[in-house]
């Protein structure tokens, strides 16, 4: 009798064979599963793929009929009007403006509120101070640009009354006080993942609180701390909803916060509220800001990450 | 005595650094303090503000060039259903990915690439995933500017906190009930249905809370794939008495969302309008912080549940 490689079916009794059979339509289930899986995790590649395909797509269209040099060199930046200019500088300088703005209070503001919470703090504060920051960074950022134009200008204006109405050092501000939740959640967490042993050594050196936390947990977080500080470069480089509000959306090429300025999502927001037919230079500059953007992104994400690996402290 | 001045020398050092202590603790509740206060500025703005304008039927009106007369019944509405689709979507993909990732995934180059992609996707701006939508959910499959095309973005959007949640949850269950369930003849998958996914479900529970209340004010992509800013009517209604009993052209209806609502009226000059913003804000807070509170409590209760 010929057997088939692999057919048990003639030395198994019936029972045997079902069993095997069973097993055989179980591993197939468990692979099926394991694929389906797989494919879910794919999606997010997927989504970067896309992203990228969709910018860079409509971007070509774009630097065939704008120069890059132009792009890149301009110092108008009027895709609207009849007599067009594309210089991104001048939306990117909104863009550098308020984040810097928002940075210069964010990061300060954050890094003392992580030291504070991870080496200072009684638990008691700790406890109701990480709901609370948390809920901060979860107000909808519609909501802070609203607090931005309606409450934090006239509150500046009080003190500086030439301050237009729409102007990128409230926004800047407010901005900031989004960002601090992100910054301090990540740098504490970095902190408080620096073993005990490292601080108890230096209060037993006779140390201070405020000693053993600059000098020895700050430096051997820093690579956290740094990553912390990225994330908040990016968020406020990508926020959105408070500058479109509260920063105006005139193109502006100034360095000086107290003027208003569209940046490169104020201006991606002002046109996609408009009808700009699909397919029209219009509509392709959008994409080449956003890439811009992404590039901007992407560039501190990598630094974030060289920074990550490179100064990493090992235990 | 040079001795008794030393000495007088080190106590003066030591009590210099015992303020800078107090310094610094200062400092910090100082800082925590402007958050704190922010806060509470930001609330009692919106409520000072918005409140007067609140009621039944601010809530059941639609919105109208009269302000006294405007309402958010299709922006809560619009809400509402685009968060249906965006959590139909987001957690079935996001607990399948953490998953795979925690249990399935082999150590090789595809597993990593997996993993920096989500951690460089959480960073990406949320206006870029309005852009990703317009070229491609709008324009290349031709969903247009619809409520499943808004639900699809904001799902993509949310599904790195999704990922990260399920993962963090998965990590924490101990090695020894994955041993004993396998010990027992269970394969991979009845490992994770019947142990894995049911004892890690408070935790991707918080996550995808706090996520759908990110989603929920979200307004940069969602206005960068068109949705629209005056809208007067509802989308077909997902149920009806008689059968199917369910139907799917809501999916393709027009539609706009309270944060686009919310920044329609803000961006109006007319006070009154500035009043419905911030009565739409103070709701919008509302939701939010809700949301936000209980996955807060969820953790909570969590963490003093479990021993494992």
């Amino acid at each position: 009798m010929a057997v088939v490689p692999g057919d048990l079916s003639s030395v198994l009794s019936p029972v045997q064979s079902q069993r095997v059979a069973r097993r055989r339509s179980r591993l197939v289930r468990e692979k099926l599963i394991e694929l389906t899986l797989f494919l879910a995790a794919l999606v997010s590649v997927f989504t970067t793929v896309g992203i990228v395909y969709i910018l860079v797509k409509e971007s070509v269209v774009f630097f065939q009929a704008v120069p890059l040099w132009d792009f890149l060199t301009d110092t108008q930046w009027t895709p609207l009007f009849t007599d067009q200019h594309f210089g991104i500088m001048v939306l990117l300088s909104g863009t550098l403006t308020s984040s810097a703005v928002a940075l210069l209070i964010a990061i300060p503001l954050g890094t003392i509120i992580a030291i504070y919470l991870s080496e200072f703090a009684p638990f008691g504060v700790r406890e109701v101070a990480k709901p609370f920051l948390e809920m901060l960074g979860g107000v909808p950022t519609i909501v802070y640009g609203y607090f931005a134009l309606l409450f934090v200008t006239p509150l500046l204006q009080k003190i500086y009354p030439e301050l237009p109405g729409f102007n990128l050092l409230g926004a800047g501000i407010v901005m900031g006080i989004m960002i601090i939740p992100y910054v301090s959640s990540i740098a504490e967490d970095a902190m408080r993942a620096v073993p005990m042993s490292l601080r108890e050594g230096s209060y037993a050196m006779g140390a201070t609180r405020f000693q053993t936390a600059v000098k020895v947990v700050v430096p051997a977080a820093i690579s956290g701390i740094a990553s912390a500080y990225i994330l908040g470069i990016s968020r406020a480089v990508g926020e959105t909803m408070i500058l479109a509000v509260a920063a105006g959306q005139q193109p502006n090429l100034t360095f000086n916060p107290l003027e208003p300025a569209a940046t490169i999502t104020a201006f991606i927001v002002q046109v996609a509220l408009g009808d700009l037919p699909h397919g029209s230079i219009g509509y392709q500059t959008i994409f080449a800001a956003g890439l811009t953007l992404m590039l901007f992104t992407l560039a501190c994400n990598i630094a974030g990450h060289v920074m990550r690996k490179r100064f990493r402290e090992a235990y | 005595m040079a001795y008794a001045k030393d000495l007088g020398q080190i106590r003066g050092l030591i009590a210099s650094h015992k303020r800078w202590d107090m310094i610094f603790g200062l400092c910090g509740l100082l800082a925590l303090m402007i958050g704190v206060l922010t806060f509470a500025a930001l609330f009692i703005d919106m409520a000072v503000d918005g409140l007067p304008r609140l009621s039944w039927d601010f809530l059941t009106s639609y919105p109208s060039r009269k302000p006294a007369q405007a309402g958010i019944l299709s922006a809560w509405v619009g809400s509402s259903l685009v968060m249906l689709v965006t959590a139909s979507f987001a957690v079935p993909l996001g607990v399948a990915s953490g998953i795979y990732l925690e249990e399935y995934a082999p150590k090789n180059w595809v597993t990593d690439v997996i993993e920096i992609n989500i951690t460089n996707l959480a960073g990406v701006p949320s206006i870029i995933y309005g852009l990703l939508a317009l070229g491609l959910f709008v324009y290349q499959f031709g969903l247009g500017q619809s409520i499943l095309a808004a639900g699809l973005t904001l799902a993509l959007l949310i599904l790195p906190v999704v990922i990260v949640a399920t993962r963090e949850a998965i990590r924490s269950i101990p090695q020894g009930i994955r041993e004993g369930a396998y010990a027992l003849g269970s394969t991979k998958w009845q490992v994770s249905k019947d142990h894995i996914i049911p004892y890690s479900m408070p935790g991707i529970l918080t996550g995808v809370i706090i996520g759908m209340a990110r989603a929920i004010g979200e307004t940069a992509p969602v206005i960068t794939i068109g949705a629209l800013t005056f809208i007067a009517f509802l989308p077909p209604s997902p149920v009806s008495a008689e059968p199917p009993f369910v139907n799917f052209e809501w999916l393709t209806a027009g539609f706009t969302v309270m944060p686009i609502q919310m920044f329609n009226w803000t961006s109006r000059p007319e006070a009154a309008f500035l009043q419905n913003a911030a009565a739409a804000g103070f709701v919008l807070v509302l939701m939010t912080l809700g949301m936000n509170a209980i996955a807060i409590w969820l953790r909570y209760r969590l963490r003093k549940r479990i021993k494992w």
